[in-house]
């Protein structure tokens, strides 16, 4: 993986010294807090319900077992021993004093980490595909590309005050895991006719108030021509994107107010102005020198399924059922991805203590060339484990509580920290995640139901992805008290889809059965073999809608 | 359920956050923010209200604590009760962690 170099590192550091001195003056009373507020932001320091809350950067989700001991101790030095991994791929610290960030920083910073660009109008954490690397599908590893992006756009001066936030995601694989299509600039990994390998490019997705799909505007971009690209999409954003209206700040409304034809009109003139200078393209040895960082580890050859892990699929159900749910094909024989849930029956979505991310730390040394993955379905990675060594890596799992086996499954809940934790929140998201959760814990039922996708957002501004959930449900304040309203359809993969409203929002007490009813409608509905989804594609929203509201 | 854009009507209280560790603190009087509710002032009278609004706009300028707003109670059965889940959160914990915050540190 990515290895600062001594800019990387000196850049940190320095963050660390300046933002040092900003908390000094400002506890000094020598800056207000309407002059401080923007540098905090700008360093991934939020004020929430109860504390400061600090969103560190992982950038396209990977990091290594160093990195993970730090981010645990960070959690028992300075907050309460746990963290929260949230849909953008970084974690999250909720309970922190705004006079010890500063040594917190210095201690990220000593394991190339860092909170830089995780708020604020600026190009935020380039996000990706968590199999990256490892997945059998992929046509090339997407964190190179990642991390070109991630140098281009690290304190880019041009950048750093956009009309609005700004968010990249990059998938190098035809099945889309890195939900690129809701991101302001979605990149997928291409290969033409003639064999080379270039990017699909779709901007103007979006969640939040306004939630749209983002428009497919290049079908081959050469290699080198990434940087151009994007720095025209950027410099047209940059010079009409609206700042009058912070509801219509996002690339998307401009994308979707002056067409898609016009929008990539416009990038293409700048693209062509770019494009004759030369000195955006990128060069071979350049983009030579950072795929070298991801160089595949050094796997051993191995035959396909050993006799030792076949033997402990019959012999133990629950493993075969973890095996089942969590585990992936690797694109090596022999290999495996191993999902890690942060989703247990009954907790906190994307919550993991300081001990449990010791153990995942320990885990990726002894059996995953020491990476790990976080996952924007708030879920962890091991990328490359033997097949022969899962039952092992289980039963550790087990031993930390994280063996919770139902990846992609009804109680794999994406939910935001809603208004247990957060000062934007309408409603509560994470007893909602527990609750169901509880009702569906039963495995042998959750494996019956199959594939779906509850997602859960506490407010509008959609963190926790509810209009892409094929369930979504979303938080609102009725006169005080907390209703859900509920989406059905929605995806987030290559056929990215918004969700449909079902009808009048549910309280509190009414949206698990509410739940429960649409999954039943799915269970009588499905032909043999369909997925929620396609069952859904298929009947569309009225008999849903009809079980749903018909005790009403 | 974000905060309160208007004045509640009835029995008020003013809440803050402490500047330098974020905590959630409520106004008691001119020199003292306190970490419970039970021990805040309930303000029943508008200008008393106004009145310590104006203090904690002070106070803001003297870097103590961050964003004042006044939000309503229920005072059934003599207790200060929180009038939105908001404020309950706030004044006790997140409710999916019982062992965390203020309802932690009375338990």
């Amino acid at each position: 993986m990515y290895r600062y170099d001594e800019f990387d590192q000196s850049l940190v550091d320095a963050r660390v010294t300046e933002f040092r001195g900003q908390v000094a003056r400002r506890l000094a009373g020598d800056i207000t807090e309407d002059e401080f507020k923007p540098l905090r932001l700008m360093n991934g320091l939020y004020l929430q319900l109860h504390a400061y809350m600090l969103r560190v950067a992982i950038p396209y989700g990977t990091f290594n077992s160093r990195q993970m001991h730090m981010l645990a101790e960070i959690a028992r030095k300075y907050d309460k021993g746990y963290g929260h991994f949230t849909t953008r791929q970084n974690i999250q610290y909720n309970w922190l004093k705004l006079d010890d960030v500063p040594d917190l920083l210095a201690d990220l910073a000593s394991v190339e980490m860092h909170a830089i660009q995780t708020s604020g109008n600026c190009i935020r954490n380039t996000t990706s595909d968590q199999y990256a690397g490892a997945a059998a599908d992929e046509i090339e590893d997407p964190r190179p590309t990642c991390e070109i992006i991630r140098q281009w756009s690290t304190f880019h001066p041009e950048f750093s005050f956009l009309p609005r936030k700004f968010k990249i995601a990059v998938t190098g694989a035809p099945k889309d895991r890195a939900a690129v299509q809701i991101h302001d600039i979605g990149i997928q990994i291409v290969e033409n006719n003639k064999g080379e390998v270039g990017y699909s490019i779709f901007v103007g997705g979006g969640l939040g108030r306004t939630p749209m799909v983002g428009k497919h505007i290049r079908a081959f971009l050469p290699r080198q021509d990434l940087l151009a690209y994007l720095e025209a999409i950027m410099r047209v954003y940059n010079m009409l994107g609206r700042r009058d209206n912070i509801y219509k700040a996002r690339i998307k409304i401009l994308v979707h107010e002056a067409s898609a034809a016009e929008f990539t009109r416009l990038v293409e003139e700048e693209f062509e102005k770019i494009d004759q200078t030369k000195l955006m393209a990128l060069p071979e040895e350049e983009l030579d020198r950072i795929a070298a960082y991801f160089a595949a580890p050094e796997f051993e050859t191995l035959g396909p399924c050993p006799a030792e892990h076949l033997e402990a699929l019959d012999r133990d159900r629950d493993f075969a059922l973890w095996v089942k749910a969590n585990v992936v094909p690797h694109k090596v024989p022999g290999y495996a991805i191993a999902n890690i849930s942060l989703k247990p029956i009954g907790g906190v979505p994307g919550d993991i203590t300081s001990d449990q991310m010791d153990g995942v730390a320990e885990l990726a040394k002894d059996y995953s060339f020491d990476e790990i993955r976080a996952t924007h379905e708030q879920n962890l990675v091991l990328p490359h484990v033997r097949e022969r060594d899962l039952y092992a890596i289980w039963q550790r799992l087990k031993a930390l509580e994280l063996a919770t086996a139902n990846i992609g499954l009804v109680s794999d809940i994406i939910a935001c920290p809603g208004l247990d934790y957060c000062n934007l929140a309408n409603a509560r998201s994470i007893p909602v995640a527990q609750l169901i959760s509880e009702r569906f814990a039963e495995l042998d039922r959750q494996h019956d139901i199959g594939e779906l996708k509850i997602k859960i957002s506490g407010c509008i501004n959609a963190c926790g992805h509810h209009h892409v959930g094929h369930i979504g449900i979303l938080g609102v304040d009725r006169k005080g008290e907390e209703y859900y309203q509920i989406t059905l359809g929605g995806s987030a993969d290559e056929n990215t889809r918004l969700g449909d409203i079902t009808g009048p929002s549910f309280p509190y007490d009414k949206v698990v059965d509410a739940v429960e009813t649409l999954v039943t409608t799915y269970v009588d509905l499905r032909q043999s073999g369909e997925t929620f989804l396609q069952t859904y594609a298929r009947v569309g929203l009225a008999p849903f809608k009809e079980n749903l509201y018909a005790a009403a | 359920m974000s905060k309160p854009h208007r004045k509640a009507k009835g029995p008020q209280v003013l809440t803050a956050n402490r500047l330098v560790d974020g905590d959630v603190v409520y106004w008691r009087d001119e020199t003292t923010w306190v970490a419970n509710l039970s021990d805040a002032k309930v303000f029943e009278d508008e200008d008393a209200l106004a009145k310590a609004e104006a203090d904690a706009q002070a106070q803001v300028k003297a870097d103590k604590i961050l964003d004042p707003y006044a939000f309503g109670v229920d005072l059934t059965g003599g207790r200060i009760t929180p009038g939105s889940m908001r404020e309950h959160i706030r004044a006790l914990g997140p409710s999916v962690r019982l062992d965390l915050g203020k309802q932690a540190e009375a338990a």
